[in-house]
């Protein structure tokens, strides 16, 4: 029997709030499906189970904001034999054993989880016939505490004033954006980003005239649904360049680089309204542009009706930040932790520069990386905007 | 008796208010004398007795040789005997070797004699740390008095009990055992010039509140009131209760407060393990556990003989800031 919990999706994340299941108990469930959609800081997201299995039950109800780690739902394994969904009968004790212990009173606590339930709050609980699933904990240790359960009779806990009471069937999401609570992550995270990172800053400009020349040709015969966009080579080209640079793909936790097993690169979006979040596009190295071009405009779709996945949050292994045609020339990115290195692309711009001894106008776009020093150093960096540049030279090829 | 009537209160120290409670009880009872170690000609090793054996005379302001259980034995029997004596004992570390007159005689004798007989006799004590005495007069041990039935423990924190507590004890038929924490001898605070005795078996708010009790006595009442008001900054509102008599407790102040607070933190400045810390907790266990939202927090001395070196002895004691800590650990803070 695995369990099915709040997944992590970031390294801000404390708590997350089911807003629906994909799922019922009985369904079958693979690897990759997804099963819940959960709301945090940074929208609705869907959740994806990473086992195969069958829902044997589901512990928590719509609308229940719960920390990461809370179990949500218990999947019986392939092979396994699902078993009714109440909890398996207690072994008889053996005569010999001490006699178990006293059960605690009315209040149910989800099998498997480990709430911790103080004795008052337990105590009203059971006076009130309240069901405690759900219920945040504001106590010691994440525990539900005689306060939680006084806001919960009220009709709202106290650390999310917003929910509503847990019997109350959940609404359906809306955009699914809180915009306090993501201008509130992404100050955590930016400040945690400029206190515990040494930044270094590296600027070069690449030609993209030849690019644009290509893509301008490649579109010539594409309808508009299918055309691709310069920002689609830019990150195609960073993601091969990365493969021979892995000192800026991955995470720096625990006092050391872990570099990341494949490139999935974050793409900064911007959410109408304000805020952005930065989903990944998944081992980008490996597509063809064709299909990086398919993924941005899918994840800015989702993102921007406010519904992405899990997996997309939490493993982008580097971020590229571009400004696209409304922005300025250049943006010194700020790194998200625990990712350690961040590109920007500036808008493409059309700019004298010298060719062969003459000036001419030529299209140019302003890369800048923004590293992480403990993990790697300039040289490193200044190889890495040479190699996307000269990617782009031969667009062809991406 | 009541501060409500009190007179106009002037700085008083709590030597002086323990000097003034024992010429207080010498010159209203005949009965009453004062017996121990250089309590006399020399005034007292912590100059508590200073003068007294001027004004009433070496009968009634005895000095003893330094023999704890001889004299202890002698003040059993003086009790036996009718008479009203208050025996010193320097520190509670040498009590230890008039445990036996304490606990054998002191204690057992109206049981014994089949309430025949009681032996009204007050005994004082120095007890704690702070002073750099070492580890042979710097402990803590009245939680282990507090064991005994058949004794009264008290542990006057204020100027008012140290001047009230005595008389009232005085009056008990049954032994009783008053501590007064070293650190507190030179604490001044306001006492009313007709300040009296005062009642010996309730515990006593010291400050109100309503997110956590600390529970507490003696001389770590004060680094507990700092700690509140630490705690204040920050929102949280701790209650405060000296306990006053160890034994009998005043469970039904600790309760009442436990309950309404639904946490508590006990301080301590005797050893952890088996201590009066423990007991107090297990109590609130018994009697609150279904109004906890926290467990029981405890901040007791470190549990090693209490060392010389300044910075060894504060470390080894119960000091604000983990008071501080302890209580906001049992909010989750």
């Amino acid at each position: 029997m695995g369990l099915f919990k709040m997944p992590s999706l970031g390294a801000d994340m404390e708590a997350g709030k089911l807003t629906e299941w994909m799922v019922k108990p009985g369904d079958r469930v693979k690897r990759g499906d997804i099963v819940a959609v959960v709301e945090t800081q940074k929208g609705a997201i869907e959740i994806e189970v990473f086992q195969d299995g069958t829902v044997q039950s589901l512990l928590i109800e719509p609308g229940a904001t719960v920390p990461v780690g809370t179990p949500m739902a218990e999947i019986a394994g392939a092979g396994e034999a699902a078993t009714p969904t109440a909890a398996p009968p207690p072994a008889v004790p053996e005569p010999t054993t001490a006699p178990s212990p006293p059960v605690a009173p009315a209040p149910v606590v989800p099998a498997g989880a480990e709430r911790r339930v103080s004795p008052a709050a337990r105590a009203l609980a059971g006076e009130r016939g309240l069901d405690l699933t759900g219920i945040a904990g504001t106590g010691p240790e994440g525990a539900i505490v005689h306060a939680d359960i006084e806001a919960a009779l009220k009709g709202a806990a106290p650390t999310t004033p917003k929910q509503s009471a847990p019997k109350q069937p959940a609404p359906k999401p809306a955009a699914g954006f809180d915009f306090g609570a993501m201008r509130t992550a992404i100050a955590a995270a930016m400040a945690r980003s400029k206190r515990e990172i040494p930044h270094y800053y590296l600027e070069h400009s690449i030609d993209m005239t030849a690019a644009l020349a290509w893509l301008g040709r490649t579109n010539e015969s594409r309808p508009p649904a299918d055309r691709l966009l310069a920002g689609a080579m830019l990150i195609k080209a960073v993601a091969i360049a990365l493969k021979r640079f892995p000192e800026f793909n991955g995470f720096y936790e625990d006092g050391q680089f872990r570099p990341g097993e494949s490139v999935h690169l974050g793409v900064a979006i911007a959410i109408r309204g304000g805020g952005l979040v930065a989903p990944a596009i998944h081992d980008t190295d490996t597509l063809s542009l064709d299909d990086v071009m398919a993924a941005l405009r899918d994840l800015t779709a989702r993102v921007r009706a406010g519904r992405f996945r899990g997996s997309e949050l939490s493993d982008p292994t580097i971020t590229v930040s571009s400004l696209g045609e409304r922005g300025v020339e250049a943006l010194y990115a700020v790194i998200y932790p625990p990712q350690v290195a961040i590109i920007g692309m500036g808008s493409i711009v059309e700019r004298p520069s010298v060719v062969d001894g003459k000036v001419a106008p030529r299209a140019v776009v302003t890369a800048t990386l923004s590293a992480d020093h403990r993990v790697s150093d300039g040289h490193r960096g200044a190889l890495l905007l040479r190699k996307i540049d000269d990617l782009l030279q031969e667009p062809e090829a991406l | 008796m009541s501060a409500a009537q009190s007179a106009p209160a002037a700085e008083t120290t709590y030597r002086e208010a323990v000097k003034q409670a024992i010429r207080d009880a010498m010159i209203r009872d005949p009965r009453v004398f004062l017996m121990g170690e250089d309590v006399g000609r020399y005034g007292g090793c912590y100059a508590v007795s200073k003068g007294l054996i001027e004004e009433f005379g070496p009968d009634r302001i005895r000095d003893t040789p330094l023999s704890e259980s001889g004299f202890t034995g002698a003040g059993v029997g003086a009790a036996l005997a009718g008479m009203r004596p208050i025996v010193e004992l320097m520190t509670v570390n040498f009590s230890l070797l008039a445990l036996d007159q304490i606990l054998n005689n002191a204690a057992t004798i109206r049981h014994m004699s089949g309430g025949q007989f009681g032996v009204p006799l007050v005994i004082r004590m120095a007890t704690g740390a702070g002073r750099q005495l070492a580890a042979q007069h710097s402990h803590s041990l009245e939680g282990w008095y507090a064991h005994i039935p058949g004794i009264r423990v008290l542990a006057p924190a204020t100027v008012e009990d140290a001047r009230g507590m005595l008389w009232t004890a005085l009056e008990d038929p049954d032994p009783v055992l008053i501590f007064e924490n070293v650190m507190l001898y030179n604490m001044a605070g306001p006492l009313a010039a007709d300040a009296g005795a005062v009642d010996i078996g309730k515990a006593a708010v010291r400050r109100q509140g309503k997110d956590v009790s600390l529970v507490t006595y003696g001389g770590s009442l004060w680094k507990t009131l700092d700690a509140a008001a630490a705690l204040a900054k920050d929102g949280i509102e701790a209650e405060v209760i000296d306990l006053r008599s160890l034994r009998p407790l005043d469970d039904a102040t600790i309760m009442a407060s436990v309950g309404k607070t639904r946490r508590a933190v006990i301080v301590d400045e005797g050893w952890r393990t088996g201590s009066l810390a423990a007991e107090i907790s297990a109590r609130i266990m018994e009697q609150c556990f279904w109004s906890l939202d926290a467990p029981v927090g405890r901040v007791c001395s470190a549990e090693v003989p209490i060392p010389y070196p300044k910075h060894l002895e504060e470390a080894s004691i119960p000091q604000t800031p983990q008071i501080v800590a302890a209580a906001r650990a049992t909010l989750g803070r």
